[in-house]
């Protein structure tokens, strides 16, 4: 019985991550179109801001307060340096990202070396009959679905939301209007940024902190969003909770390794059988 | 006429190289000339059938660790460098099934065959353990694959003979002009035709009744063959395979090497991967960091100032600069 309540405990938390992680890309890719390879550097980045804030003192809870602002900022200038002058060229973006991506894992190897930094986890266990579990993690698990639940409220119930949604689906309308596309973009894009590093900076303690940390990560996020569909917030959560189910599933027999494995294989099926993605055939929405 | 003439003269100076070039520089060129056919196959799905694909990294590893593989189980290279093409080629046809015919969008299709490449990375990762082995092989984990016997020239009858440097130089030089032409006369037929028609409106050319689904799928098994030839070829002159083949860095050259080239002109990515590999050894690889950051630079770069690539980008300022009309292109770019 304990060992069911733990096994589900675990599923869960593999579920909430693969949601909090994907959620910036989700913003990113799934609503303004732009294949951003460097997300898994956000994420990367969004735990460095925590090593840094702990490494000065400063506690992790500050350090997780910060990283979407730090990496917010950063969207910015990148989005106004590179992103703007490549909307509407996917590929070109995806390239450009991609250099981004392996100019920031070597900058960040540069100034704080090759090597994992472990982040003291905080808080401290509960336990479940024999089995002893990080109250960290049930902290995760929160947080996944609040900012969720928050981005959710963000893009439906708020102006900024309406016009946000509003700029991608018809720019020159909206900019008829009197909204500036340009500046709606920028924002949407520093708010999926942040997303991913506030993300990034919650998984920090768990994963340790180290240059390549988004690699593990970019694969899982972006085959989530794309199964995730056209309807963006809840496709993605429903494609989190698919995808992370059969992960788990298959860690928990054989190996974590498999369990990526399993993952991508039946993404890849499930794309064959549904090539619009999971919310291909929902009510439009986000 | 003026073709047979070019395709003369490379022939003739890949055949010279051996007596003007040093043993060391022979060896090295015989890589670079292995990475260019890399390039080559992913010129023949980018530049040609319009996809962008970031697996071609994985294809050559998929070709390598085969070859390493069957080689070592069987002794026979020879059988080992056709097993390692028709693995890589079998694993492309397997992918493209799935995603050409679930009518994956080419933006998602290159997102898979990145994560499909660093998924491979991740596994292979993961087999240092003994158990990890078919047969003879070991597959070895981060520290890869040893003992991959060197291709050698294997006559019926004969004991085979281990191919030394400046033979081995030929051999590949050979296969690279043989691929060349090869897929030069692909593009030029009919097939290629219909290929680029795809390539610029996939629903107009269903509608006119050709099969674009089809000839995607065998396009893609093309190119990946032709890159497993190149990881083949790797893994028999370096004795060697590690997941490090499968990574971020090893994908983004191979696109950085057309792109450099220019797409869609297939001699542009030999072109492209002799520059850019020259380039990276002369400005000396002291640290894989910094050139990775220097990598990534270059990649921003070359999108935003030259999308179209840097030697067609040349090339244009020097056709500007003689004022001269420019001849018609063979292939129109898009």
């Amino acid at each position: 019985m304990d060992l069911v309540a733990v096994t589900a405990f675990g599923i869960l938390y593999t579920i909430a991550t693969l949601i909090l992680l994907a959620l910036g890309l989700a913003v990113i890719f799934g609503m303004m179109g732009v294949i951003n390879l460097a997300q898994a550097e956000f994420l990367m980045l969004g735990a460095y801001t925590v090593l840094m804030a702990t490494s000065h003192g400063a506690s992790v809870w500050i350090g997780i307060a910060l990283a979407p602002v730090v990496v917010g900022l950063l969207g910015v200038v990148i989005e106004r340096t590179i992103i703007r002058f490549l909307y509407g060229r996917m590929l070109d973006t995806m390239l450009a990202t991609w250099g981004l991506s392996l100019g920031l894992v070597g900058l960040v190897t540069l100034v704080f070396g090759p090597t994992t930094e472990g982040i003291a986890t905080p808080l401290g266990h509960f336990t479940v009959g024999e089995y002893r579990l990080s109250q960290y993690s049930v902290f995760a698990i929160l947080m996944a679905f609040a900012v969720l639940g928050l981005t959710y409220a963000l893009f439906n119930y708020t102006r900024l939301g309406l016009v946000a949604r509003a700029t991608m689906q018809n720019d020159n309308m909206v900019s008829a209007l009197g909204v500036n596309p340009a500046r709606v973009y920028m924002g949407t894009f520093a708010f999926g940024s942040a997303l991913a590093g506030l993300g990034g900076a919650v998984m920090a303690p768990l994963t340790g902190v180290v240059p390549t940390l988004g690699l593990a990560f970019i694969a899982k996020i972006f085959i989530t969003v794309i199964v995730g569909g056209p309807v963006i917030l809840l496709g993605t959560t429903t494609a989190g909770a698919v995808l992370g189910l059969v992960e788990s599933l298959v860690a928990y027999t054989s190996t974590p390794i498999y369990g990526q494995v399993a993952m991508l294989v039946f993404a890849i099926v499930l794309l064959r059988l549904l090539p619009q993605g999971i919310s291909g055939f929902w009510r439009r929405g986000v | 006429m003026t073709a047979w003439a070019l395709w003369a003269v490379a022939v003739v100076i890949v055949s010279a190289l051996p007596t003007v070039l040093s043993l060391f520089q022979i060896v090295q060129l015989t890589v670079f000339m292995i990475y260019s056919l890399l390039a080559l196959s992913l010129d023949l799905i980018w530049g040609f059938g319009g996809i962008l694909s970031f697996g071609q990294a994985a294809f050559f590893g998929v070709g390598g660790y085969v070859y390493g593989i069957v080689g070592i189980n069987s002794g026979s290279t020879t059988l080992a460098l056709a097993a390692g093409v028709a693995g890589a080629a079998g694993f492309a046809g397997l992918l493209g099934y799935f995603t050409f015919y679930g009518r994956v969008g080419s933006m998602y299709f290159a997102v898979i065959t990145l994560t499909v490449t660093l998924i491979l990375h991740q596994v292979m990762g993961t087999t240092a353990d003994p158990r990890y082995a078919v047969g003879q092989a070991r597959l070895g984990g981060y520290n890869g694959m040893t003992n991959i016997p060197s291709l050698a020239l294997e006559v019926p009858g004969r004991a085979p003979l281990t191919l030394d440097p400046i033979p081995f130089f030929y051999v590949v030089g050979s296969l690279l002009l043989l691929v060349l032409a090869l897929t030069r006369a692909l593009v030029q037929a009919s097939f290629g035709r219909i290929l680029a028609a795809v390539r610029e409106d996939e629903l107009r050319t269903e509608l006119l009744g050709y099969d674009a689904r089809g000839r995607k799928l065998v396009t893609f098994v093309l190119s990946g063959g032709i890159a497993g030839l190149a990881g083949g070829l790797f893994a028999g002159w370096g004795n060697f395979m590690n997941p490090q083949v499968f990574s971020m860095f090893q994908s983004a050259l191979v696109v950085i090497w057309v792109m450099v080239g220019g797409r869609g002109t297939l001699y542009g990515a030999v072109v492209g991967t002799l520059v850019v590999q020259f380039l990276t050894n002369y400005l000396g690889t002291a640290s894989v960091t910094y050139t990775t950051v220097a990598l990534g630079t270059v990649l921003v770069m070359i999108v935003l100032l030259f999308p179209r690539g840097l030697v067609p980008a040349i090339e244009g300022a020097i056709r500007r600069a003689a004022r001269r009309r420019a001849p018609a292109p063979e292939f129109a770019d898009e």
